[in-house]
């Protein structure tokens, strides 16, 4: 393992950033300062995961009774079309994002991103896409109804027949927001490989900066295919050729095969970090080293190969033949195994430790436990005489959002709260912070475990009315989303309360291990300015007496005099 | 860095024995619980998709109660007293754990796909698997039945027509106990041909015409369900089929043959017209559903169903 060199003098040139205002108003401005955006991603993608919960619990009205009986059935489609949308491309990809922005550069001891400039234009794309996204709620003919899929032909529809339509928004939206993420991946990836801190090796590195360059090598192979399969779309639908009409010689089939390469993988470049944050909290909360960093770093890395090998799994029932489902069966079965080495780890990590159960460990807790149960109905996905009685049932819904709400939202939640005195400086309310939990876990499963019954019952996903027989699930389901959209409130709450008059919090809050502990809460602009520290240990020494970095003592005296 | 694990002692051996005991005896049961969470078995294949299924729980309940009673011994037992700031003992791994628990999974999922493509195999001669391929379509498999029913997916109506005999309808009715070829063609969006009782289903491609075949094995009636997203009458896009014995099927066919052409059933069209009765409409665009199949049979869609 070769040791990077990282270039003193990088620290000492000095960084423009004399007109970046101080105050409030840095984060509503051209930032370049990686913290910066990071905030600015994280309260931009909180603030659409609003708007898209609002969306949700509408839906969930709807769904309450088996009529479709509360919003007209068109209204009902637009609903859980942009439901989808918002929360993976202004929620889940830019609240992410935040974390990466806040954590590489600092665990890593770089003073910022690798391209400031780039990193910045990548953030403001965002809230550019996301008015094009909302916009389609005002023009004619209303938003795109084409679910977050928008297979043609029902998505090249059109009703209105106006060049301007919703569909059409949603496709340049998704398009920018895949411009936007390759632009932050290249970033992500250069800063990474390039700007580690002297001593830091690869296998010394933290396993977060190890998913977040796993997950964003996936978004540079995989977003190229959505983003042309995308364009195609947009051709389609406005310039009247047929990629995908059938009736012009294209084939809707071929959409499917551009989407899924990518959207499949889309999920890992989810997942990934958040097991990067489940690795970096149990090993602080259950004051022992993460269990096999190694293979838990390689396992990351096997989960990338395979990502790109499985996204036919979606189409099982489209009419492909019978070898591509049974070798993309065997891939998808294939994931299980690294992903299992990284569940064992965290258990081994775990077992005879000395928990602490506070809020951002009860949230790792809590999104382990829904990890595990999306990873059984993964298995049971994954194979194809299952697959195709469950595909486009609300089985398929019900292990999607334990994937994405229970496991990512829940792991995106620890992670805030575990690192929310590192970038504020403030103590979050444990108290707020621990019904917050309460209230996330119980409705995330009084919502999401109903629809598996239903799923297996035999009912479609994306319906606005549905047989009596599916009512009972129903009701359950819909009383777990209104839970859930209660459990938003001691959330804002405590991040409000806590920003405005929380108790300062000091350097290593946590008594954690990592180079951001080294760092006053909130770090300066250039984080460790010119004196970056040299790396002589591996992460997550708990127990073993080793310091992390030369003259360690200096750096921890330092923080106490300041 | 790996430590030697301590000979473990007579207790505990005999506390793992009984954990594994349970945890095999839920398994055991939830695999058997299995089979009541799924709609009547109504074709040949649906007994084997669910002892797939039931075999897939009994495992996933072994891992997934296996790993959360591991998290709740440790969130029970393992906390730290209340003061006590200090570090637990720095275990960094164990590298015959780590390949314990990559070979076992490894084997088992490797098991399961094993034992998912024999399912396949034997779904395959007698369902639809077999007889797709991807692209080509249309042009049927040689050797295989010719269909005796043409399913038309429309926004927003299911429509069978039965041409040896002249008949159509917006009901499907098909034979029990034997194999029935189906045809399978959309002439506008793709649907999805899903009957949950028959745990088949198959996306309904525009382009091409889909031979899908399939053996119904209980009668009664169940529910054809549109399983791909259509637009927006999709949910309201649902058929019934009654599976019948030869020669109550036989003497259906004939009955309706003699039948005059009239409206099929759309629920689409009704509230689509209901809809533009309005003055003003509380929705956003939407297409005009296609008009109702000319049938000899409209049949029900809201009797009730098996399943």
């Amino acid at each position: 393992m070769t040791i990077t060199p990282f270039d003193p003098g990088l620290s000492e040139v000095p960084q423009r950033q004399p007109e970046a205002p101080n105050g409030w108003k840095r984060y509503i401005s051209f930032n370049t300062d990686a913290k910066v955006i990071g905030i600015q991603y994280i309260a931009t993608a909180l603030l659409f995961l609003l708007v898209g919960g609002l969306l949700a619990m509408i839906m969930r009205g709807e769904l309450i009774t088996p009529a479709a009986d509360l919003v007209d059935r068109t209204v009902y489609n637009g609903l859980y079309t942009m439901h989808g949308t918002i929360m993976l491309f202004l929620f889940m990809f830019p609240v992410l994002n935040g974390l990466n922005n806040l954590l590489i550069p600092v665990m890593i001891g770089a003073p910022d991103m690798a391209f400031p400039r780039l990193n910045a234009a990548a953030f403001w794309m965002v809230p550019v896409f996301g008015v094009i996204l909302m916009a389609s709620f005002l023009v004619p003919g209303g938003p795109p109804a084409s679910g977050w899929w928008s297979y043609p032909p029902v998505s090249l529809q059109n009703p209105l027949g106006h060049l301007i339509n919703g569909e059409a928004l949603w496709i340049v939206a998704v398009a920018l927001s895949g411009v936007s993420s390759i632009m932050g991946a290249v970033n992500f990836v250069t800063t990474i490989l390039r700007m580690r801190a002297p001593g830091m090796t690869l296998m010394r590195m933290p396993i977060f900066c190890w998913t977040a360059l796993s997950a964003q090598t996936i978004q540079l192979i995989g977003l190229p295919a959505l983003t042309g399969g995308a364009v195609m779309l947009l051709f389609d639908l406005v310039a009247g050729t047929s990629f995908y009409r059938p009736e012009g010689g294209g084939d809707p089939v071929l959409y499917q095969h551009f989407f899924w390469f990518y959207s499949h993988p889309a999920v890992y470049v989810i997942i990934l970090p958040v097991f990067g944050v489940f690795s970096e909290l149990f090993p602080v909360y259950a004051r022992k080293p993460l269990f096999g960093y190694k293979f838990v770093a390689a396992a990351s890395l096997v989960i990338v190969g395979l990502s790109l090998v499985v996204w036919v799994h979606h189409m099982f029932p489209s009419g492909v033949p019978q070898w591509m489902r049974d070798l993309f069966m065997v891939t998808t079965m294939l994931i299980a195994v690294p992903t299992g080495i990284k569940v064992f780890a965290w258990l081994g990590t775990l077992w005879g430790g000395k928990l602490r159960l506070n809020t951002p460990m009860l949230f790792a807790l809590g999104g382990l436990f829904n990890f595990v149960f999306a990873g059984v109905t993964g298995i049971m996905l994954a194979t194809v005489p299952v697959d195709i009685h469950v595909n486009n049932t609300y089985f398929v819904v019900g292990h999607f959002h334990y994937v994405i709400y229970g496991a990512a939202t829940m792991g995106v939640y620890a992670a805030i709260y575990h690192w929310f005195p590192k970038f504020t400086g403030r103590m979050y309310y444990e108290g707020l912070g621990k019904l917050h939990f309460l209230l996330t876990f119980i409705g995330t499963n009084l919502n999401f475990f109903p629809m598996h019954p239903l799923g297996l019952m035999g009912m479609p996903r994306r319906v606005s009315s549905y047989d009596p027989e599916f009512a009972f699930w129903n009701v359950i389901a819909s009383l777990g989303a209104f839970l859930l959209g209660v459990s938003i409130i001691p959330f804002l709450l405590n991040l409000v309360s806590s920003l405005v008059r929380g108790e300062r919090a000091p350097a290593n809050p946590w008594n954690a291990i990592g180079l951001e502990w080294l760092l006053p809460s909130p770090p300066p602009t250039e984080n460790f300015e010119a004196n970056v520290p040299t790396v002589i240990s591996g992460p997550y020494g708990y127990g073993t007496g080793l310091p992390l970095v030369e003259h360690q003592e200096a750096y921890e005296r330092a923080l106490q005099q300041a | 860095m790996t430590t030697a694990p301590s000979r473990p002692g007579l207790s505990v051996l005999i506390g793992l024995a009984i954990w594994g005991g349970l945890l095999l005896w839920l398994s055991l049961w939830m695999g058997r619980q299995a089979y009541r969470w799924l709609p009547v078995q109504a074709s040949s294949a649906a007994p084997l998709v669910d002892g797939l299924f039931s075999f897939e729980t009994a495992v996933a309940t072994f891992v997934f109660v296996g790993v959360v009673s591991v998290m709740a011994w440790v969130i029970l037992f393992n906390r730290a007293a209340k003061y006590d700031v200090s570090d637990a003992e720095p275990i960094e791994g164990n590298t015959r754990l780590e390949v314990i628990w990559t070979v076992i999974p490894l084997v088992l999922v490797m098991a399961i796909a094993a034992y998912t493509i024999d399912v396949n195999r034997q779904i395959g001669l007698i369902g639809p698997m077999e007889h797709l391929h991807g692209g080509a379509g249309g042009a049927g498999a040689a050797g295989s039945p010719q269909a005796e029913i043409e399913v038309i997916a429309r926004q927003w109506s299911w429509e069978f027509r039965y041409p040896a005999d002249g008949v159509s309808t917006t009901e499907l009715h098909l034979p029990m106990g034997r194999r029935v070829g189906l045809q399978l063609r959309s002439e506008d969006v793709i649907h999805g041909f899903y009957v949950p009782a028959f745990r088949l289903k198959q996306q309904v491609i525009p382009g091409r015409l889909i031979p899908f075949f399939l053996t119904p094995t209980r009668e009664g009636r169940y529910r054809l369900r549109d399983s791909e997203y259509s637009g927006t009458w999709f949910a309201a896009n649902q058929a019934d089929v009654v599976v019948q014995s030869e020669a109550d099927y036989q003497s259906w066919l004939r009955r309706a043959a003699a039948l005059p052409l009239q409206p099929g059933l759309s629920d689409a069209s009704r509230d689509y017209a209901l809809r533009q009765s309005r003055s003003r409409t509380s929705g956003y665009a939407t297409v005009a559903p296609a008009p109702p199949p000319m049938v000899n049979v409209p049949g029900s869609n809201t009797l009730p169903h098996d399943g």
